[in-house]
C-alpha cells in the first residue's frame, strides 16, 4: 500500500498504464501545458496535476496538447478507438460536455449499438465535476445524471484515492466508453492506494463503507465523505446507518441497494445534483417499484436545489448538501411511523 | 496518369453499383416498402469512387448521412447493406442502423453520420491514430479522409476538426462535397466565405485542392496528388469537388426549391457517369459494349440485393437489448 492524494491515484494509474499499453494515449486542452509557450512543454503539466511527465515519458503522439475544441477532443477519442487505440480524454471542466455533447452522446455511446455490435470503442471521458471551490455556475456542476441516463455509456465516480486507482485501471482495460467522474474538491484527499499493478475494482460493484441496522443512505463522490459524517455523527446516538458508496451509477449495483433496504427499511440518497430527473430521483423510482414492501418510510432526497450553482461562498454552501442536512433527513426518515 | 482498361472498368462498375443502389432505392422507398430517413447519393459517384479507389482497408473514412455511396466504394457489402436498410438482422448492423449510420469498421468504415458535421473529429481522432501508428516500409502513413458536404462546412465541429488537424500535424483530408445545397437551402446562401469551401480549408493553414466533382478522371487524378502530399507525412489537406444531387435532401422532399429545368439539366450536362462513359469511348480507351456488360451484370446484381434484402430475416423484440454494451 501507498499513501497518495486522490489526484495522484489519478496521475500515477495513467501514467503505469501509458507504461504497459503502448496503445494508451492522452487528449485534452493542457494535458502538457505550456505548448508554443517560452516555458515549453510541460511548463504546467495539466492545471489539475494528473498528467505530469507524461510529455516527457511518453511523447507528443501520445500525449497530445490539444487546442479549446471540446467537440473534437471527444470525437477525436472516438476515431482513436475505433483505430483501435485505448484514448484518455481530459474534459477539464465537467461542465464542458455542453460543448461536446454530440461526440458523446450521439457518437461514442452508440457505436456499437448503431454498428451492429461489431465493433468498440474503448475510449474514456475525464470529467473533472463539482462543487466547493466557489467556481459557479459553469465551473461546479455535477453532469452525472445526465450521462446516466444515457445508454451505451458506462459512468464511474469514485469517492476515494483507491477506488480512482481501482476504477481508472479497470476503466482503461475495459473494452467500453467510460465517463470516469474525478471530483475537483476530493483531488487532495489522501488515502492508501494497493500497490499491486493489476489491482481493478469492477464497475457495478457499490461498496459499504458504514454498516448499520436502522437507514441506508446512498451516495457517489463527495457526497460519501459527507454521508459518513452523519452517519459517525448518528452512531453517537446509537442509529446505524449503511452508507453505500455507489462507485458506479451505470452500471448500477442494484443488489446492494435493494438488499440494503430490505434490512433498513428507510432510506435517505444525498445527491450533489438539482433534484429533477437526477440520480436521486432514479435511485428512489428503483426503491420504490422494487422494495416497496420493504419500506417503512418515504424515502428522504438530500440534493442541490433546482437552481444554477451560485458563485458567494455563503451561497455555494446553502446550495450543497452536507453532514447536517443528511443527518436532519435520516432523523425525518426515522421519525415516520 | 492515365488508369489501365481494368481499373476504369472497375471504377465504372463502382459507380453504376451506386447509381443502381440508389435508384432502386428510390423506387422502393416510393412503394413505401421501407421504414426511416434516406439521403440517397445518386450523382456523385465520382466523388466517392474517385476518392475510394485510393484506399487499403487499413485507410480511414468517415461519412454522412448521405453516405451509402462512400460505404459501397469503400467496399462495403451490397447486400448486406440493402439488408441494413430494409431493417434485417442480417444487415450489416443487424438492422440496428439503417441508411444513416452503415458502418464496417474492417473495412475502414468508420460509419456514416446522422448529424452533419459531427464525422469530422472522429476522422481526425483516426488520423492521429495512423500518425501514432507511423509510416510503412515504403515511407507512407495510412490515412484519415472525412467526407463533409456544404452542409456540414458550417458546423463548428468542422471548424474544431480542421483546425486540430492540423495542430497535430495528422494524415487527414477533408473531402468537400459541394453538392450545393444544405437540405433545402441553397449554398450560395449559407456558405459565407465568398461561396468557397475550400479557402476555409486554407485559412487553417491546409494545402487544398479544387476539381470539378462530376468528371472521374480530375477527382482521381486530384487524389492522387493528395494522397501524395499526406502519405508522406505533410500534414492534413482539404479537397473541394464541385458536385450534384440528383434526389432531394430526403426521399419525399418535393424541391420546390430547385430551379425549373434544373434537375433535367444537371442529368443531362453533369452525370458522372454519363460523362464517364462519353470520355472513355471517345478516347477509345474502352467499347460501349464493356459497358453495357457491366451495366447489366451491376441491375442484376442489385436486384438479386433487393430481392434478398425482402426475404432476409427479420430482428426480434430480444434483439432490441443486444450490444449496447460488450460488458456489463
Amino acid at each position: 500500500m501507498a499513501r497518495k492524494m486522490y489526484r495522484d491515484a489519478v496521475r500515477d494509474t495513467i501514467f503505469e498504464e501509458m507504461k504497459r499499453d503502448p496503445n494508451v494515449v492522452v487528449l485534452g486542452e493542457d494535458v502538457v501545458g505550456g505548448m508554443g509557450t517560452a516555458g515549453g512543454p510541460e511548463a504546467i503539466g495539466g492545471i489539475w496535476s494528473t498528467s505530469g511527465g507524461f510529455y516527457e515519458a511518453f511523447g507528443p503522439d501520445r500525449v497530445i496538447d490539444t487546442p479549446i475544441s471540446e467537440s473534437a477532443i471527444v470525437g477525436a477519442a472516438g476515431g482513436l478507438a475505433l483505430s483501435g487505440k485505448r484514448p484518455i480524454a481530459e474534459l477539464m471542466f465537467a461542465d464542458f460536455i455542453g460543448v461536446s455533447l454530440d461526440q458523446i452522446w450521439n457518437q461514442i455511446a452508440k457505436f456499437r449499438y448503431m454498428f451492429g455490435g461489431k465493433t468498440k470503442c474503448p475510449a474514456i471521458i475525464r470529467c473533472i465535476y463539482g462543487a466547493g471551490y466557489n467556481a459557479a455556475a459553469q465551473h461546479s456542476q455535477s453532469p452525472h445524471g445526465i450521462l446516466t441516463g444515457m445508454p451505451g455509456l458506462k459512468v464511474v465516480m469514485p469517492s476515494t484515492p483507491a477506488d480512482v486507482a481501482g476504477l481508472m485501471r479497470q476503466a482503461i482495460r475495459d473494452d467500453d466508453p467510460v465517463i470516469f467522474m474525478e471530483h475537483k474538491a476530493l483531488y487532495g484527499m489522501k488515502g492508501e492506494v494497493p500497490d499491486d499493478p493489476d489491482f481493478t475494482i469492477p464497475f457495478g460493484h457499490a461498496r459499504l463503507t458504514r454498516a448499520g441496522q436502522d437507514v441506508t443512505i446512498l451516495a457517489t463522490g463527495m457526497m460519501v465523505g459527507m454521508a459518513e459524517g452523519a452517519a459517525d455523527k448518528l452512531a453517537e446516538d446509537g442509529i446505524g446507518a449503511d452508507v453505500i458508496d455507489l462507485r458506479t451509477t451505470s452500471p448500477l449495483d442494484e443488489e446492494a441497494i435493494l438488499d440494503s433496504v430490505e434490512v433498513t427499511g428507510r432510506l435517505v440518497i444525498v445527491d450533489e445534483a438539482p433534484p429533477r430527473c437526477s440520480l436521486a430521483t432514479d435511485l428512489a423510482a428503483i426503491v420504490a417499484n422494487k422494495a416497496f414492501a420493504s419500506l417503512k418510510a418515504p424515502i428522504e432526497m438530500v440534493t442541490a436545489p433546482h437552481t444554477p450553482i451560485p458563485f458567494a461562498r455563503e451561497l455555494e454552501s446553502a446550495y450543497l448538501p452536507n453532514p447536517d442536512k443528511i443527518e436532519a433527513a435520516v432523523r425525518k426518515a426515522l421519525a415516520y411511523n | 496518369m492515365q488508369l489501365s482498361r481494368e481499373d476504369l472498368l472497375e471504377s465504372y462498375r463502382r459507380m453504376k453499383i451506386i447509381r443502381d443502389f440508389e435508384d432502386f432505392l428510390h423506387d422502393e422507398i416510393a412503394k413505401g416498402e421501407i421504414a426511416g430517413f434516406t439521403h440517397l447519393y445518386a450523382g456523385q459517384e465520382a466523388v466517392a469512387v474517385g476518392v475510394c479507389e485510393h484506399l487499403s482497408d487499413d485507410d480511414k473514412i468517415v461519412s454522412t448521412h448521405r453516405g451509402h455511396g462512400h460505404c459501397l466504394a469503400k467496399g462495403c457489402d451490397v447486400e448486406g447493406m440493402m439488408k441494413e436498410i430494409w431493417g434485417s438482422r442480417e444487415g450489416l448492423c443487424k438492422g440496428k442502423g439503417g441508411s444513416m449510420h452503415i458502418a464496417d469498421v474492417d473495412k475502414g468504415m468508420l460509419g456514416a453520420n446522422g448529424i452533419v458535421g459531427a464525422g469530422a473529429p472522429i476522422a481526425v481522432g483516426a488520423a492521429i491514430a495512423a500518425k501514432i501508428d507511423g509510416k510503412d516500409e515504403n515511407g507512407n502513413l495510412k490515412v484519415s479522409i472525412a467526407f463533409s458536404g456544404d452542409g456540414a462546412c458550417n458546423q463548428g465541429t468542422t471548424f474544431e476538426a480542421m483546425n486540430m488537424a492540423v495542430v497535430t500535424h495528422a494524415p487527414a483530408i477533408f473531402v468537400f462535397e459541394n453538392n450545393h445545397y444544405s437540405e433545402h437551402t441553397g449554398f450560395e446562401y449559407a456558405v459565407g466565405t465568398d461561396k468557397d469551401i475550400a479557402s476555409r480549408a486554407e485559412a487553417f493553414g491546409m494545402k487544398v485542392w479544387r476539381a470539378d466533382g462530376t468528371d472521374f478522371s480530375a477527382v482521381h487524378d486530384t487524389m492522387r496528388e493528395v494522397l501524395e502530399y499526406v502519405r508522406a507525412g505533410n500534414g492534413p489537406a482539404a479537397v473541394e469537388f464541385d458536385t450534384e444531387r440528383f434526389y432531394g435532401h430526403f426521399e419525399g422532399d418535393p424541391q420546390r426549391y430547385r430551379a425549373k429545368g434544373e434537375l433535367d439539366r444537371i442529368r443531362a450536362e453533369r452525370d458522372c457517369i454519363k460523362k464517364f462513359r462519353e470520355t472513355v469511348t471517345e478516347a477509345k480507351l474502352l467499347e460501349g459494349a464493356d459497358l453495357d456488360k457491366i451495366d447489366a451484370e451491376v441491375a442484376s446484381r442489385i436486384e438479386k440485393a433487393v430481392e434478398s434484402a425482402r426475404s432476409a430475416e427479420r430482428p426480434t423484440a430480444e434483439d432490441v437489448l443486444v450490444d449496447v454494451y460488450i460488458d456489463y
